[in-house]
């Protein structure tokens, strides 16, 4: 199948007075993607999804929607986008029915198909019966509903999301994640979150941005071996010298935690457990604990954000 | 498109209190003074008599003189936010997301609030009206007076809106726009009688009056539809600008 492009964003940086909040930033997405968009917070997630939904100009770099320049026609540019800011960009004074049709006519669906275009989007966040109801007295649930709803009506090529279950409760947040999901068939989506479990059950690919530079860029899949074990903690009750657990086929390293238990390190595409099995078995070791230690995407955030550095703060340091 | 902005914008201000209760209060405050004025006409009418002075000299165009500076007061009030409040509300980014043109953001606001303005303006210019029950009215004095005010709103209107989109608080681009419109009425009390100075034809009020004497010239006329045209492009500038800079 051809690989259709929808946001290409290339070599994107921005500057607020001196600081650079985004460092030469450059990713793809592609139809029916739904990227997640990882970072501390004052990363520059936000600053990035403002510049591609044609909020904010770039200092440097170029950002295309389905092949339209941003900054050269942004009309027809944006007119493939629907953004979610993190304050949903709701008119309170309004009805859920009058804001849709409003940000209907802003987005130029023709007259005829607006009250379809009104229709579908409700049914799709679940606001059918909320629609006379002025937004002011939803609920923060029902009003970020809304805020996808406008993002959806005219049914961009590319939702741009940020951080859209942010103090929803749980069966709230579900029920956003399964929209999203849903969103992911037909258009592609790009997701900043803070929530990582979110990014592992919705995304196909993952990037993390930390202090304006692009850190990661993976695919779920890629992630998962990222993830995979590379060490694990056996417990034995007649341990041999701790050499004697080094020599053993594929295994790095040996860290000795007391108690007759140790950390093994290993690569991951040579997993000594089977041998180490065998030999405990002969040995007669007593091995009576064998535990792969997974890393969890947690852990992996929290590694690349904190031992990355970001260029310039190397620089200043040598 | 523009038509779609401007409505929500005057939908909005009619939901709200604020727009109502001005109306309330210039009408209320008109109608006083359009009453005390009808009341000293009364009694200047025997000696009237054989002059050219009529009522539209004596109520109507004393009308339309406070009303211009009741309009100074209320206007600020009403621009103020125009853009201020949805970059606050953070409103603004559905604007800047969807396919819209700066131009069309900023024409769309300056229309709407005008559609309220004129609504004002054509309610006060019922009072005068009503003097055509049992009396003259002369017309032509009348439809300077309203040219006059419709054009004095529009550049208030304006300069409201653009006030309005160098500040995120509200009430900072009410007391920017008050102060503003304030000194440009008061331009022309420098000393001297230096009618052709440039800042007496800077002044708004110097254009005002000529036309409310019902002097139509060209010159005043030209003069509001520069200075409204050179806020609403200072406005798109700015607010274009703003994605740059931020």
């Amino acid at each position: 199948m051809e690989r259709d492009t929808l946001v290409s964003v290339e070599h994107l940086s921005r500057d607020y007075g001196g600081m650079r909040a985004v460092d030469d930033v450059s990713f793809e997405l592609v139809r029916g993607e739904i990227l997640g968009f990882l970072g501390p917070n004052g990363a520059g997630k936000t600053t990035t999804m403002q510049i591609i939904s044609g909020n904010l100009a770039p200092t440097a770099g170029r950002v295309t929607i389905n092949g339209i320049d941003i900054l050269d026609s942004p009309k027809a540019a944006k007119a493939h986008i629907g953004y979610l800011p993190e304050q949903p960009p709701l008119y309170r004074e309004l009805t859920v029915d009058e804001y849709l049709m409003y940000c209907a006519r802003l987005n130029r669906i023709p007259a005829a198909d607006r009250q379809a275009a009104l229709t579908a989007a409700k049914q799709r966040c679940g606001l059918i019966e909320v629609g006379r109801r002025l937004i002011d007295h939803l609920s923060k649930g029902f009003r970020q509903r809304v805020g996808i709803a406008q993002a959806i009506i005219h049914a961009p090529a590319v939702v741009i999301l940020d951080e859209p279950t942010v103090g929803l409760d749980p069966i709230q947040i579900r029920e956003i994640r399964g929209l999203i999901r849903e969103l992911g068939r037909d258009h592609s989506v790009i997701l900043s979150t803070h929530i990582l479990p979110e990014v592992q059950s919705l995304c196909n690919r993952v990037q993390i941005i930390n202090k304006g530079v692009m850190v990661l860029n993976d695919t779920i899949e890629g992630l998962r071996q990222r993830m995979q074990a590379s060490s694990m903690v056996v417990a034995l009750r007649r341990a041999p010298a701790i050499d004697q657990l080094r020599a053993v086929n594929g295994v790095l390293d040996v860290e000795p935690l007391g108690d007759g238990r140790f950390r093994m390190h290993y690569k991951p595409e040579d997993d000594p457990a089977e041998t180490l099995a065998a030999q405990a078995v002969q040995h007669d070791w007593g091995l009576h604990e064998l535990t792969p230690e997974r890393m969890s995407l947690e852990e992996i955030f929290v590694d690349i954000t904190r031992t990355e550095q970001p260029p310039d703060a190397a620089e200043e340091a040598a | 498109m523009i038509r779609t902005i401007a409505g929500r914008e005057l939908r909005s201000l009619f939901l709200s209190p604020l727009a109502w209760s001005i109306l309330a209060v210039v009408q209320v405050i008109m109608a006083y003074i359009f009453l005390a004025r009808m009341e000293l006409f009364f009694q200047l009418q025997p000696r009237l008599a054989g002059t050219s002075i009529g009522v539209t000299d004596i109520v109507v165009t004393y009308l339309y003189n406070n009303a211009a500076v009741v309009m100074m007061l209320i206007v600020p009030l009403l621009t103020m936010r125009l853009v201020s409040e949805e970059r606050r509300s953070r409103t603004l980014t559905l604007l800047f997301s969807a396919p819209v043109s700066m131009t069309e953001i900023i024409l769309g606001k300056y229309l709407g609030i005008m559609a309220f303005l004129l609504v004002m303006a054509g309610v006060i210019s019922l009072m005068p009206l009503s003097l055509l029950i049992w009396g003259n009215l002369d017309m032509g004095k009348f439809a300077a007076c309203v040219l006059g005010l419709t054009l004095l709103l529009a550049s208030f209107a304006s300069l409201g809106l653009f006030i309005s989109t160098l500040t995120v608080q509200p009430t900072i681009a009410a007391v920017g726009t008050f102060g503003a419109l304030l000194l440009l009425w008061v331009l022309d009390w420098k000393g001297g009688d230096g009618s052709d100075s440039v800042l007496a034809y800077l002044s708004l009020l110097r254009h005002y009056v000529s036309l409310l004497q019902g002097v139509f010239s060209s010159r005043d006329v030209i003069y509001y539809l520069l200075f409204s045209l050179t806020f609403i492009a200072l406005s798109i500038n700015r607010l274009d600008g703003q994605r740059l800079q931020n």
